[in-house]
Protein backbone atom coordinates (compact mmCIF):
# COMPACT_ATOMS: atom_id res chain seq x y z
CA UNK A 1 0.00 0.00 0.00
CA UNK A 2 1.43 3.36 -0.98
CA UNK A 3 1.53 6.39 1.29
CA UNK A 4 -1.12 8.03 -0.86
CA UNK A 5 -3.49 5.07 -0.49
CA UNK A 6 -2.86 5.05 3.26
CA UNK A 7 -3.63 8.77 3.48
CA UNK A 8 -6.82 8.21 1.47
CA UNK A 9 -7.96 5.59 3.98
CA UNK A 10 -7.22 8.08 6.78
CA UNK A 11 -9.29 10.79 5.09
CA UNK A 12 -12.17 8.37 4.50
CA UNK A 13 -12.03 7.27 8.13
CA UNK A 14 -12.24 10.87 9.36
CA UNK A 15 -15.07 11.51 6.89
CA UNK A 16 -17.00 8.42 8.00
CA UNK A 17 -16.71 9.37 11.67
CA UNK A 18 -17.98 12.85 10.84
CA UNK A 19 -21.03 11.33 9.07
CA UNK A 20 -21.87 9.15 12.07
CA UNK A 21 -21.44 12.10 14.46
CA UNK A 22 -23.53 14.31 12.16
CA UNK A 23 -26.48 11.91 12.38
CA UNK A 24 -25.95 11.54 16.13
CA UNK A 25 -25.84 15.31 16.73
CA UNK A 26 -28.99 15.74 14.63
CA UNK A 27 -30.78 13.87 17.41
CA UNK A 28 -30.84 16.88 19.72
CA UNK A 29 -31.98 20.46 19.00
CA UNK A 30 -28.95 21.81 20.89
CA UNK A 31 -26.39 20.08 18.69
CA UNK A 32 -28.32 19.57 15.44
CA UNK A 33 -26.84 22.49 13.55
CA UNK A 34 -23.31 21.65 14.66
CA UNK A 35 -23.96 18.11 13.47
CA UNK A 36 -24.98 19.27 10.04
CA UNK A 37 -21.93 21.54 9.74
CA UNK A 38 -19.70 18.70 10.91
CA UNK A 39 -21.17 16.43 8.23
CA UNK A 40 -20.62 19.13 5.61
CA UNK A 41 -17.00 19.62 6.75
CA UNK A 42 -16.34 15.87 6.59
CA UNK A 43 -17.92 15.77 3.15
CA UNK A 44 -15.80 18.69 1.94
CA UNK A 45 -12.68 16.90 3.15
CA UNK A 46 -13.58 13.62 1.44
CA UNK A 47 -14.66 15.25 -1.83
CA UNK A 48 -11.71 17.66 -1.88
CA UNK A 49 -9.22 14.87 -1.22
CA UNK A 50 -10.75 12.77 -4.00
CA UNK A 51 -10.55 15.63 -6.50
CA UNK A 52 -6.88 16.29 -5.81
CA UNK A 53 -5.74 12.68 -5.70
CA UNK A 54 -7.90 11.15 -8.45
CA UNK A 55 -5.92 9.48 -11.23
CA UNK A 56 -6.10 11.16 -14.63
CA UNK A 57 -7.31 14.34 -13.01
CA UNK A 58 -5.38 16.66 -15.29
CA UNK A 59 -7.00 15.31 -18.44
CA UNK A 60 -10.61 15.66 -17.30
CA UNK A 61 -10.44 18.44 -14.73
CA UNK A 62 -12.80 20.62 -16.75
CA UNK A 63 -15.59 18.06 -16.43
CA UNK A 64 -15.31 18.21 -12.64
CA UNK A 65 -15.12 22.02 -12.67
CA UNK A 66 -18.13 22.47 -14.97
CA UNK A 67 -20.19 19.75 -13.28
CA UNK A 68 -19.33 20.96 -9.80
CA UNK A 69 -20.17 24.54 -10.67
CA UNK A 70 -23.53 23.71 -12.28
CA UNK A 71 -24.45 21.34 -9.44
CA UNK A 72 -23.48 23.85 -6.73
CA UNK A 73 -25.45 26.67 -8.30
CA UNK A 74 -28.56 24.49 -8.65
CA UNK A 75 -28.15 23.16 -5.10
CA UNK A 76 -27.57 26.49 -3.37
CA UNK A 77 -30.20 28.44 -5.31
CA UNK A 78 -32.78 25.67 -4.88
CA UNK A 79 -32.11 25.25 -1.17
CA UNK A 80 -32.05 29.01 -0.46
CA UNK A 81 -35.04 30.05 -2.56
CA UNK A 82 -37.47 27.31 -1.62
CA UNK A 83 -40.31 28.48 0.67
CA UNK A 84 -40.61 26.62 3.99
CA UNK A 85 -43.78 24.88 2.83
CA UNK A 86 -41.94 23.29 -0.08
CA UNK A 87 -39.10 21.75 1.95
CA UNK A 88 -40.36 18.16 1.57
CA UNK A 89 -40.38 18.47 -2.24
CA UNK A 90 -36.89 19.90 -2.11
CA UNK A 91 -35.60 16.96 -0.08
CA UNK A 92 -37.30 14.67 -2.60
CA UNK A 93 -35.62 16.27 -5.59
CA UNK A 94 -32.17 16.34 -3.95
CA UNK A 95 -32.64 12.68 -3.09
CA UNK A 96 -33.61 11.95 -6.68
CA UNK A 97 -30.41 13.66 -7.85
CA UNK A 98 -28.39 11.41 -5.55
CA UNK A 99 -30.18 8.31 -6.82
CA UNK A 100 -29.60 9.42 -10.40
CA UNK A 101 -25.90 9.96 -9.70
CA UNK A 102 -25.61 6.45 -8.21
CA UNK A 103 -27.34 4.98 -11.28
CA UNK A 104 -25.05 6.93 -13.63
CA UNK A 105 -21.93 5.72 -11.81
CA UNK A 106 -23.18 2.12 -11.94
CA UNK A 107 -23.96 2.40 -15.68
CA UNK A 108 -20.56 3.91 -16.36
CA UNK A 109 -18.84 1.12 -14.39
CA UNK A 110 -20.76 -1.53 -16.36
CA UNK A 111 -19.83 0.01 -19.70
CA UNK A 112 -16.17 0.36 -18.70
CA UNK A 113 -15.95 -3.19 -17.38
CA UNK A 114 -17.63 -4.78 -20.43
CA UNK A 115 -15.45 -2.74 -22.81
CA UNK A 116 -12.31 -3.92 -20.98
CA UNK A 117 -13.44 -7.53 -20.78
CA UNK A 118 -13.98 -7.72 -24.57
CA UNK A 119 -17.71 -8.10 -25.19
CA UNK A 120 -19.11 -11.60 -24.94
CA UNK A 121 -15.85 -13.47 -24.34
CA UNK A 122 -16.06 -14.11 -20.60
CA UNK A 123 -18.51 -13.24 -17.88
CA UNK A 124 -17.49 -10.52 -15.47
CA UNK A 125 -17.08 -11.57 -11.81
CA UNK A 126 -20.50 -12.25 -10.30
CA UNK A 127 -20.39 -10.39 -6.99
CA UNK A 128 -19.24 -6.98 -8.32
CA UNK A 129 -21.73 -7.45 -11.17
CA UNK A 130 -24.60 -8.00 -8.72
CA UNK A 131 -23.54 -4.87 -6.82
CA UNK A 132 -23.44 -2.91 -10.10
CA UNK A 133 -26.93 -4.11 -11.03
CA UNK A 134 -28.22 -3.21 -7.54
CA UNK A 135 -26.74 0.28 -7.77
CA UNK A 136 -28.23 0.80 -11.23
CA UNK A 137 -31.71 -0.52 -10.44
CA UNK A 138 -32.15 1.07 -7.00
CA UNK A 139 -30.61 4.37 -8.07
CA UNK A 140 -32.95 4.52 -11.10
CA UNK A 141 -36.04 3.71 -9.02
CA UNK A 142 -35.01 6.38 -6.51
CA UNK A 143 -34.51 8.94 -9.30
CA UNK A 144 -37.89 8.61 -11.03
CA UNK A 145 -39.76 7.81 -7.80
CA UNK A 146 -38.44 11.02 -6.22
CA UNK A 147 -39.39 13.05 -9.29
CA UNK A 148 -42.96 11.70 -9.10
CA UNK A 149 -43.06 12.40 -5.33
CA UNK A 150 -41.85 15.95 -6.07
CA UNK A 151 -44.53 16.34 -8.75
CA UNK A 152 -47.28 15.14 -6.43
CA UNK A 153 -46.30 17.50 -3.62
CA UNK A 154 -45.75 20.41 -6.00
CA UNK A 155 -49.04 19.75 -7.77
CA UNK A 156 -47.65 18.93 -11.24
CA UNK A 157 -49.08 15.45 -10.85
CA UNK A 158 -52.45 14.66 -9.26
CA UNK A 159 -51.74 14.00 -5.58
CA UNK A 160 -54.49 11.37 -5.51
CA UNK A 161 -53.46 7.75 -5.90
CA UNK A 162 -53.36 6.99 -9.62
CA UNK A 163 -54.49 3.43 -10.27
CA UNK A 164 -56.07 1.64 -13.20
CA UNK A 165 -57.47 -1.87 -13.55
CA UNK A 166 -54.64 -4.35 -13.53
CA UNK A 167 -52.07 -1.79 -12.39
CA UNK A 168 -50.76 -4.20 -9.79
CA UNK A 169 -50.41 -6.94 -12.37
CA UNK A 170 -48.38 -4.62 -14.60
CA UNK A 171 -46.17 -3.60 -11.67
CA UNK A 172 -45.74 -7.25 -10.67
CA UNK A 173 -44.78 -8.27 -14.21
CA UNK A 174 -42.32 -5.40 -14.40
CA UNK A 175 -40.63 -6.41 -11.15
CA UNK A 176 -40.49 -10.03 -12.32
CA UNK A 177 -38.92 -8.92 -15.62
CA UNK A 178 -36.33 -6.88 -13.73
CA UNK A 179 -35.46 -9.88 -11.58
CA UNK A 180 -35.11 -12.20 -14.58
CA UNK A 181 -32.94 -9.69 -16.43
CA UNK A 182 -30.77 -9.17 -13.34
CA UNK A 183 -30.19 -12.93 -13.03
CA UNK A 184 -29.41 -13.14 -16.75
CA UNK A 185 -26.94 -10.24 -16.57
CA UNK A 186 -25.19 -11.65 -13.52
CA UNK A 187 -24.92 -15.30 -14.60
CA UNK A 188 -25.55 -15.65 -18.35
CA UNK A 189 -24.52 -12.67 -20.42
CA UNK A 190 -23.02 -9.20 -20.02
CA UNK A 191 -24.93 -7.90 -23.04
CA UNK A 192 -24.90 -4.09 -23.06
CA UNK A 193 -28.30 -3.70 -24.76
CA UNK A 194 -29.94 -5.96 -22.19
CA UNK A 195 -28.35 -3.89 -19.43
CA UNK A 196 -29.65 -0.62 -20.89
CA UNK A 197 -33.17 -2.08 -21.22
CA UNK A 198 -32.83 -3.21 -17.59
CA UNK A 199 -32.02 0.36 -16.50
CA UNK A 200 -34.85 1.80 -18.61
CA UNK A 201 -37.34 -0.60 -17.01
CA UNK A 202 -36.04 0.36 -13.56
CA UNK A 203 -36.76 4.00 -14.38
CA UNK A 204 -40.32 3.04 -15.35
CA UNK A 205 -40.64 0.97 -12.16
CA UNK A 206 -39.86 4.04 -10.02
CA UNK A 207 -42.81 5.86 -11.62
CA UNK A 208 -45.16 2.87 -11.27
CA UNK A 209 -44.25 2.36 -7.62
CA UNK A 210 -44.99 5.94 -6.55
CA UNK A 211 -47.96 6.85 -8.81
CA UNK A 212 -50.53 4.72 -6.90
CA UNK A 213 -49.54 6.28 -3.56
CA UNK A 214 -51.55 9.25 -2.28
CA UNK A 215 -50.01 12.64 -1.59
CA UNK A 216 -50.58 12.30 2.16
CA UNK A 217 -48.17 9.36 2.26
CA UNK A 218 -45.39 11.15 0.34
CA UNK A 219 -43.25 11.83 3.46
CA UNK A 220 -43.01 8.10 4.06
CA UNK A 221 -42.22 7.53 0.38
CA UNK A 222 -39.50 10.20 0.38
CA UNK A 223 -37.98 8.67 3.49
CA UNK A 224 -38.06 5.23 1.86
CA UNK A 225 -36.50 6.52 -1.37
CA UNK A 226 -33.86 8.29 0.73
CA UNK A 227 -33.02 4.91 2.22
CA UNK A 228 -32.97 3.39 -1.30
CA UNK A 229 -30.47 5.98 -2.51
CA UNK A 230 -28.29 5.12 0.48
CA UNK A 231 -28.35 1.45 -0.53
CA UNK A 232 -27.59 2.34 -4.17
CA UNK A 233 -24.62 4.44 -3.01
CA UNK A 234 -23.39 1.60 -0.81
CA UNK A 235 -23.66 -0.79 -3.77
CA UNK A 236 -21.58 1.48 -6.01
CA UNK A 237 -19.09 1.85 -3.16
CA UNK A 238 -18.84 -1.94 -3.16
CA UNK A 239 -18.18 -1.94 -6.90
CA UNK A 240 -15.56 0.79 -6.72
CA UNK A 241 -14.01 -0.64 -3.56
CA UNK A 242 -14.52 2.78 -2.01
CA UNK A 243 -15.09 2.75 1.76
CA UNK A 244 -16.40 6.33 1.96
CA UNK A 245 -19.29 5.45 -0.36
CA UNK A 246 -19.81 2.10 1.31
CA UNK A 247 -20.02 3.49 4.85
CA UNK A 248 -22.01 6.66 4.10
CA UNK A 249 -24.43 4.75 1.87
CA UNK A 250 -25.02 1.96 4.37
CA UNK A 251 -25.44 4.47 7.18
CA UNK A 252 -28.17 6.32 5.27
CA UNK A 253 -29.73 3.09 4.01
CA UNK A 254 -30.12 1.76 7.56
CA UNK A 255 -31.14 5.01 9.25
CA UNK A 256 -33.56 5.83 6.43
CA UNK A 257 -35.21 2.44 6.83
CA UNK A 258 -35.68 3.00 10.58
CA UNK A 259 -37.00 6.52 10.02
CA UNK A 260 -39.51 5.16 7.50
CA UNK A 261 -40.65 2.61 10.07
CA UNK A 262 -41.04 5.33 12.73
CA UNK A 263 -43.19 7.39 10.35
CA UNK A 264 -45.41 4.43 9.51
CA UNK A 265 -45.82 3.66 13.20
CA UNK A 266 -46.91 7.25 13.83
CA UNK A 267 -49.77 6.68 11.37
CA UNK A 268 -50.46 3.21 12.76
CA UNK A 269 -50.03 1.67 9.33
CA UNK A 270 -47.62 -0.82 7.91
CA UNK A 271 -45.18 0.03 5.15
CA UNK A 272 -46.93 -2.50 2.88
CA UNK A 273 -50.22 -0.71 3.46
CA UNK A 274 -48.62 2.62 2.54
CA UNK A 275 -47.09 1.22 -0.65
CA UNK A 276 -49.99 -0.86 -1.88
CA UNK A 277 -53.02 0.53 -0.04
CA UNK A 278 -53.84 3.22 -2.66
CA UNK A 279 -54.80 5.25 0.38
CA UNK A 280 -57.33 8.00 -0.18
CA UNK A 281 -59.26 6.68 -3.16
CA UNK A 282 -62.34 7.22 -1.04
CA UNK A 283 -63.74 3.74 -1.61
CA UNK A 284 -66.82 3.38 0.59
CA UNK A 285 -66.61 6.89 1.99
CA UNK A 286 -67.76 10.25 0.76
CA UNK A 287 -65.41 11.96 -1.64
CA UNK A 288 -64.16 15.53 -1.53
CA UNK A 289 -66.65 18.23 -2.36
CA UNK A 290 -69.63 15.95 -1.95
CA UNK A 291 -69.90 16.51 1.77
CA UNK A 292 -73.02 18.62 1.20
CA UNK A 293 -75.02 16.34 3.49
CA UNK A 294 -73.12 17.66 6.46
CA UNK A 295 -74.58 20.72 8.13
CA UNK A 296 -71.93 22.86 9.73
CA UNK A 297 -72.07 25.85 12.03
CA UNK A 298 -70.01 28.90 11.11
CA UNK A 299 -68.65 31.61 13.39
CA UNK A 300 -67.12 35.02 12.70
CA UNK A 301 -63.64 36.05 13.80
CA UNK A 302 -64.84 38.46 16.51
CA UNK A 303 -66.92 35.82 18.29
CA UNK A 304 -64.14 33.26 17.99
CA UNK A 305 -61.65 35.75 19.44
CA UNK A 306 -63.94 36.48 22.41
CA UNK A 307 -64.37 32.77 23.05
CA UNK A 308 -60.60 32.35 23.32
CA UNK A 309 -59.83 35.62 25.13
CA UNK A 310 -62.22 34.78 27.95
CA UNK A 311 -61.33 31.12 28.17
CA UNK A 312 -58.86 29.61 30.61
CA UNK A 313 -57.04 27.36 28.19
CA UNK A 314 -56.57 27.10 24.45
CA UNK A 315 -54.91 24.34 22.46
CA UNK A 316 -53.81 25.28 18.96
CA UNK A 317 -53.70 22.44 16.42
CA UNK A 318 -51.61 23.47 13.40
CA UNK A 319 -51.70 21.63 10.09
CA UNK A 320 -50.64 21.95 6.50
CA UNK A 321 -53.12 24.82 5.97
CA UNK A 322 -51.07 26.95 8.36
CA UNK A 323 -47.93 26.15 6.39
CA UNK A 324 -49.52 26.99 3.03
CA UNK A 325 -50.89 30.31 4.26
CA UNK A 326 -47.59 31.12 6.06
CA UNK A 327 -49.73 31.92 9.11
CA UNK A 328 -47.13 30.97 11.73
CA UNK A 329 -46.15 34.56 12.60
CA UNK A 330 -49.69 35.82 13.27
CA UNK A 331 -50.29 32.56 15.17
CA UNK A 332 -47.35 33.42 17.43
CA UNK A 333 -48.81 36.89 17.90
CA UNK A 334 -52.17 35.41 18.84
CA UNK A 335 -50.38 33.18 21.35
CA UNK A 336 -48.55 36.17 22.90
CA UNK A 337 -51.80 38.17 23.25
CA UNK A 338 -53.66 35.26 24.84
CA UNK A 339 -50.82 34.52 27.26
CA UNK A 340 -50.72 38.21 28.23
CA UNK A 341 -54.40 37.87 29.18
CA UNK A 342 -53.63 34.88 31.37
CA UNK A 343 -54.90 32.21 28.98
CA UNK A 344 -52.94 28.96 28.97
CA UNK A 345 -51.87 28.31 25.38
CA UNK A 346 -50.37 25.06 24.11
CA UNK A 347 -49.74 23.62 20.66
CA UNK A 348 -50.70 20.04 19.86
CA UNK A 349 -48.40 18.58 17.23
CA UNK A 350 -49.53 15.41 15.53
CA UNK A 351 -46.58 13.27 14.39
CA UNK A 352 -47.66 13.54 10.75
CA UNK A 353 -49.14 17.05 10.77
CA UNK A 354 -48.11 18.95 7.66
CA UNK A 355 -46.28 17.03 5.01
CA UNK A 356 -43.44 15.64 7.10
CA UNK A 357 -42.79 14.79 10.72
CA UNK A 358 -41.43 17.88 12.41
CA UNK A 359 -42.82 20.18 9.67
CA UNK A 360 -44.93 22.12 12.19
CA UNK A 361 -42.08 22.33 14.70
CA UNK A 362 -39.83 23.90 12.10
CA UNK A 363 -42.42 26.49 11.08
CA UNK A 364 -43.39 27.43 14.63
CA UNK A 365 -39.75 27.64 15.68
CA UNK A 366 -39.25 30.01 12.75
CA UNK A 367 -42.00 32.19 14.23
CA UNK A 368 -40.34 32.10 17.70
CA UNK A 369 -42.88 29.91 19.47
CA UNK A 370 -41.02 28.40 22.49
CA UNK A 371 -40.28 24.66 22.34
CA UNK A 372 -41.98 23.99 25.65
CA UNK A 373 -45.36 25.05 24.30
CA UNK A 374 -45.19 22.47 21.52
CA UNK A 375 -46.62 19.22 22.84
CA UNK A 376 -46.53 15.88 21.10
CA UNK A 377 -49.73 13.92 20.66
CA UNK A 378 -49.34 11.43 23.53
CA UNK A 379 -48.35 14.20 25.89
CA UNK A 380 -51.35 16.44 25.25
CA UNK A 381 -54.20 14.19 24.14
CA UNK A 382 -55.69 13.89 27.66
CA UNK A 383 -55.64 17.68 28.09
CA UNK A 384 -58.26 18.33 25.39
CA UNK A 385 -61.08 17.28 27.75
CA UNK A 386 -59.99 20.03 30.18
CA UNK A 387 -59.57 22.66 27.48
CA UNK A 388 -62.02 25.47 26.71
CA UNK A 389 -61.14 26.02 23.07
CA UNK A 390 -59.34 23.86 20.53
CA UNK A 391 -58.27 26.03 17.61
CA UNK A 392 -57.62 23.91 14.52
CA UNK A 393 -55.61 25.83 11.91
CA UNK A 394 -55.60 24.05 8.58
CA UNK A 395 -55.35 20.55 10.02
CA UNK A 396 -57.87 17.95 8.89
CA UNK A 397 -57.12 14.23 8.76
CA UNK A 398 -55.16 14.22 12.03
CA UNK A 399 -58.29 15.46 13.84
CA UNK A 400 -60.77 13.12 12.16
CA UNK A 401 -62.73 11.17 14.80
CA UNK A 402 -63.71 8.64 12.13
CA UNK A 403 -60.23 7.18 12.61
CA UNK A 404 -61.37 6.08 16.08
CA UNK A 405 -64.80 4.64 15.34
CA UNK A 406 -65.53 4.12 11.65
CA UNK A 407 -64.03 0.80 10.60
CA UNK A 408 -64.82 1.54 6.93
CA UNK A 409 -62.74 4.73 6.97
CA UNK A 410 -59.39 4.44 5.19
CA UNK A 411 -57.69 6.12 8.15
CA UNK A 412 -59.36 3.84 10.71
CA UNK A 413 -56.86 3.05 13.46
CA UNK A 414 -54.61 6.06 12.88
CA UNK A 415 -53.96 7.80 16.21
CA UNK A 416 -55.59 11.23 16.14
CA UNK A 417 -55.63 14.33 18.31
CA UNK A 418 -58.70 14.30 20.62
CA UNK A 419 -59.83 17.70 19.41
CA UNK A 420 -63.49 16.70 19.70
CA UNK A 421 -63.09 16.30 23.49
CA UNK A 422 -62.60 20.06 24.00
CA UNK A 423 -65.48 22.30 25.17
CA UNK A 424 -65.43 24.30 21.94
CA UNK A 425 -63.77 23.57 18.65
CA UNK A 426 -62.99 26.32 16.16
CA UNK A 427 -61.82 25.09 12.78
CA UNK A 428 -59.99 27.47 10.44
CA UNK A 429 -60.33 26.19 6.93
CA UNK A 430 -60.33 27.53 3.40
CA UNK A 431 -63.40 25.59 2.29
CA UNK A 432 -65.32 22.41 2.98
CA UNK A 433 -62.96 20.47 0.70
CA UNK A 434 -61.69 17.20 2.12
CA UNK A 435 -58.19 16.86 3.49
CA UNK A 436 -55.17 15.46 1.71
CA UNK A 437 -56.32 11.92 2.35
CA UNK A 438 -59.51 12.77 0.43
CA UNK A 439 -62.02 11.79 3.10
CA UNK A 440 -64.76 13.64 5.03
CA UNK A 441 -64.29 14.76 8.60
CA UNK A 442 -67.32 14.26 10.94
CA UNK A 443 -65.67 16.68 13.40
CA UNK A 444 -67.11 19.55 11.33
CA UNK A 445 -70.67 18.35 11.85
CA UNK A 446 -70.18 18.10 15.63
CA UNK A 447 -72.49 20.60 17.41
CA UNK A 448 -69.49 21.81 19.48
CA UNK A 449 -67.63 22.74 16.32
CA UNK A 450 -67.75 26.13 14.62
CA UNK A 451 -66.17 26.71 11.24
CA UNK A 452 -64.26 29.89 10.39
CA UNK A 453 -63.70 29.93 6.64
CA UNK A 454 -60.96 31.84 4.86
CA UNK A 455 -57.22 32.00 4.26
CA UNK A 456 -55.52 30.95 7.50
CA UNK A 457 -53.22 33.98 7.61
CA UNK A 458 -56.02 36.53 7.11
CA UNK A 459 -58.27 34.72 9.56
CA UNK A 460 -55.63 34.52 12.28
CA UNK A 461 -54.86 38.23 11.78
CA UNK A 462 -58.59 38.91 12.27
CA UNK A 463 -58.46 36.81 15.44
CA UNK A 464 -55.48 38.85 16.65
CA UNK A 465 -57.36 42.14 16.24
CA UNK A 466 -60.43 40.51 17.79
CA UNK A 467 -58.48 39.50 20.91
CA UNK A 468 -56.96 42.99 21.12
CA UNK A 469 -60.43 44.51 21.09
CA UNK A 470 -61.95 42.01 23.50
CA UNK B 1 -14.42 -3.16 -10.82
CA UNK B 2 -10.94 -4.57 -10.27
CA UNK B 3 -10.52 -3.30 -6.72
CA UNK B 4 -13.41 -5.41 -5.47
CA UNK B 5 -12.13 -8.62 -7.05
CA UNK B 6 -9.85 -9.64 -4.21
CA UNK B 7 -11.84 -12.03 -1.92
CA UNK B 8 -10.23 -10.50 1.15
CA UNK B 9 -11.42 -7.02 0.08
CA UNK B 10 -14.94 -8.39 -0.44
CA UNK B 11 -15.00 -9.85 3.08
CA UNK B 12 -13.72 -6.58 4.53
CA UNK B 13 -16.40 -4.65 2.67
CA UNK B 14 -19.09 -7.03 3.90
CA UNK B 15 -17.95 -6.57 7.52
CA UNK B 16 -18.06 -2.80 7.14
CA UNK B 17 -21.50 -2.99 5.53
CA UNK B 18 -23.07 -5.07 8.30
CA UNK B 19 -21.53 -3.17 11.21
CA UNK B 20 -22.36 0.22 9.67
CA UNK B 21 -25.98 -0.86 9.26
CA UNK B 22 -26.14 -1.42 13.02
CA UNK B 23 -24.56 1.98 13.67
CA UNK B 24 -27.18 3.61 11.43
CA UNK B 25 -29.95 1.83 13.30
CA UNK B 26 -28.64 2.82 16.75
CA UNK B 27 -28.01 6.45 15.87
CA UNK B 28 -31.48 7.07 14.46
CA UNK B 29 -33.66 5.19 16.92
CA UNK B 30 -33.14 7.96 19.50
CA UNK B 31 -34.18 11.00 17.46
CA UNK B 32 -37.22 13.02 18.70
CA UNK B 33 -40.11 13.44 16.23
CA UNK B 34 -39.62 17.16 15.75
CA UNK B 35 -36.16 16.56 14.32
CA UNK B 36 -37.25 13.88 11.85
CA UNK B 37 -37.45 16.30 8.92
CA UNK B 38 -33.98 17.80 9.47
CA UNK B 39 -32.62 14.31 10.09
CA UNK B 40 -34.05 12.98 6.84
CA UNK B 41 -32.62 15.97 5.05
CA UNK B 42 -29.24 15.55 6.76
CA UNK B 43 -29.09 11.86 5.87
CA UNK B 44 -30.05 12.85 2.33
CA UNK B 45 -27.03 15.15 2.21
CA UNK B 46 -24.74 12.41 3.52
CA UNK B 47 -25.54 10.07 0.64
CA UNK B 48 -24.47 12.92 -1.63
CA UNK B 49 -21.03 11.37 -1.09
CA UNK B 50 -21.91 9.57 -4.34
CA UNK B 51 -20.26 12.59 -5.99
CA UNK B 52 -16.96 10.95 -4.97
CA UNK B 53 -17.92 7.94 -7.10
CA UNK B 54 -18.79 10.25 -9.98
CA UNK B 55 -15.42 12.00 -9.65
CA UNK B 56 -13.53 8.69 -9.72
CA UNK B 57 -15.48 7.53 -12.78
CA UNK B 58 -14.85 10.86 -14.53
CA UNK B 59 -11.14 10.85 -13.71
CA UNK B 60 -10.59 7.55 -15.49
CA UNK B 61 -12.98 8.26 -18.39
CA UNK B 62 -11.49 8.27 -21.90
CA UNK B 63 -14.45 8.10 -24.30
CA UNK B 64 -16.95 10.93 -24.94
CA UNK B 65 -19.77 8.70 -23.62
CA UNK B 66 -17.95 8.09 -20.34
CA UNK B 67 -17.13 11.78 -20.03
CA UNK B 68 -20.78 12.64 -20.62
CA UNK B 69 -21.92 10.15 -17.98
CA UNK B 70 -19.24 11.48 -15.63
CA UNK B 71 -20.42 15.05 -16.13
CA UNK B 72 -24.03 14.03 -15.48
CA UNK B 73 -22.99 12.11 -12.36
CA UNK B 74 -20.93 15.02 -11.02
CA UNK B 75 -23.80 17.49 -11.59
CA UNK B 76 -26.41 15.26 -9.95
CA UNK B 77 -24.12 14.33 -7.06
CA UNK B 78 -23.16 17.95 -6.41
CA UNK B 79 -26.82 19.01 -6.42
CA UNK B 80 -27.50 16.30 -3.83
CA UNK B 81 -24.61 17.12 -1.53
CA UNK B 82 -24.63 20.93 -1.74
CA UNK B 83 -28.41 21.34 -1.78
CA UNK B 84 -28.80 18.74 0.97
CA UNK B 85 -26.49 20.40 3.48
CA UNK B 86 -27.73 23.93 2.70
CA UNK B 87 -31.41 23.04 3.02
CA UNK B 88 -30.76 21.17 6.28
CA UNK B 89 -28.87 24.14 7.66
CA UNK B 90 -31.78 26.38 6.72
CA UNK B 91 -34.21 24.18 8.64
CA UNK B 92 -31.95 24.06 11.69
CA UNK B 93 -31.24 27.78 11.58
CA UNK B 94 -34.77 28.30 12.81
CA UNK B 95 -34.31 26.12 15.83
CA UNK B 96 -31.13 27.94 16.74
CA UNK B 97 -32.67 31.37 16.19
CA UNK B 98 -35.14 30.47 18.88
CA UNK B 99 -32.44 29.59 21.40
CA UNK B 100 -30.39 32.73 20.78
CA UNK B 101 -33.44 34.86 21.37
CA UNK B 102 -33.98 33.34 24.77
CA UNK B 103 -30.35 33.83 25.70
CA UNK B 104 -30.08 37.48 24.62
CA UNK B 105 -33.41 39.22 25.06
CA UNK B 106 -32.48 42.35 23.11
CA UNK B 107 -32.59 40.86 19.66
CA UNK B 108 -35.79 38.96 20.36
CA UNK B 109 -37.78 41.96 21.57
CA UNK B 110 -36.59 43.90 18.55
CA UNK B 111 -37.93 41.24 16.26
CA UNK B 112 -41.15 40.86 18.18
CA UNK B 113 -41.84 44.59 18.04
CA UNK B 114 -41.82 44.47 14.26
CA UNK B 115 -44.30 41.61 14.53
CA UNK B 116 -47.11 44.10 15.13
CA UNK B 117 -47.33 45.06 18.82
CA UNK B 118 -49.71 48.02 19.37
Amino acid sequence: MTTLELATFGVYLVGSVSFVLALKFLASPRTARTGNLLGAAGMALVVGWTVFTAPGLLANWWVLAVGGLIGSVIGVVGARRVPMTAMPQMVAIFNGAGGGAAAVVAVSEFLTATAEGGAGTALLPTIPMIATLLGAVIGSVSLTGSVVAFGKLQGFIAPRPVTYPGSRVVAGLLLAALLVMAVALAFVTNNTTLFLVFVALALVAGVLIVMPIGGADMPVVISLLNSYTGIAVAATGFVLGNYALLIAGTLVGASGAILTQLMCRAMNRSLLNVLFGAFGTGGGTMVAGEGGEQTVRTINAEDAAVLMAYGKSVIIVPGYGMAVAQAQTPVRELMDLLIARGVDVQFAIHPVAGRMPGHMNVLLAEANVPYERLKEMDEINDDFAKTDVALVIGANDVTNPAARTDTTSPIYGMPILNVDHAQHVIVLKRSMAAGFAGIDNPLYADPKTAMLFGDAKDTVEDLVSGVKAA
Amino acid sequence: MTEALDPRALVDALFILVLTAFVGYEVVSKVPTMLHTPLMSGANAVHGVIVVGAIIVTATADSPLQLGLGLLGVILGTVNVVGGFVVTDRMLEMFRGRRDDRASGGKASGRKASGGKP
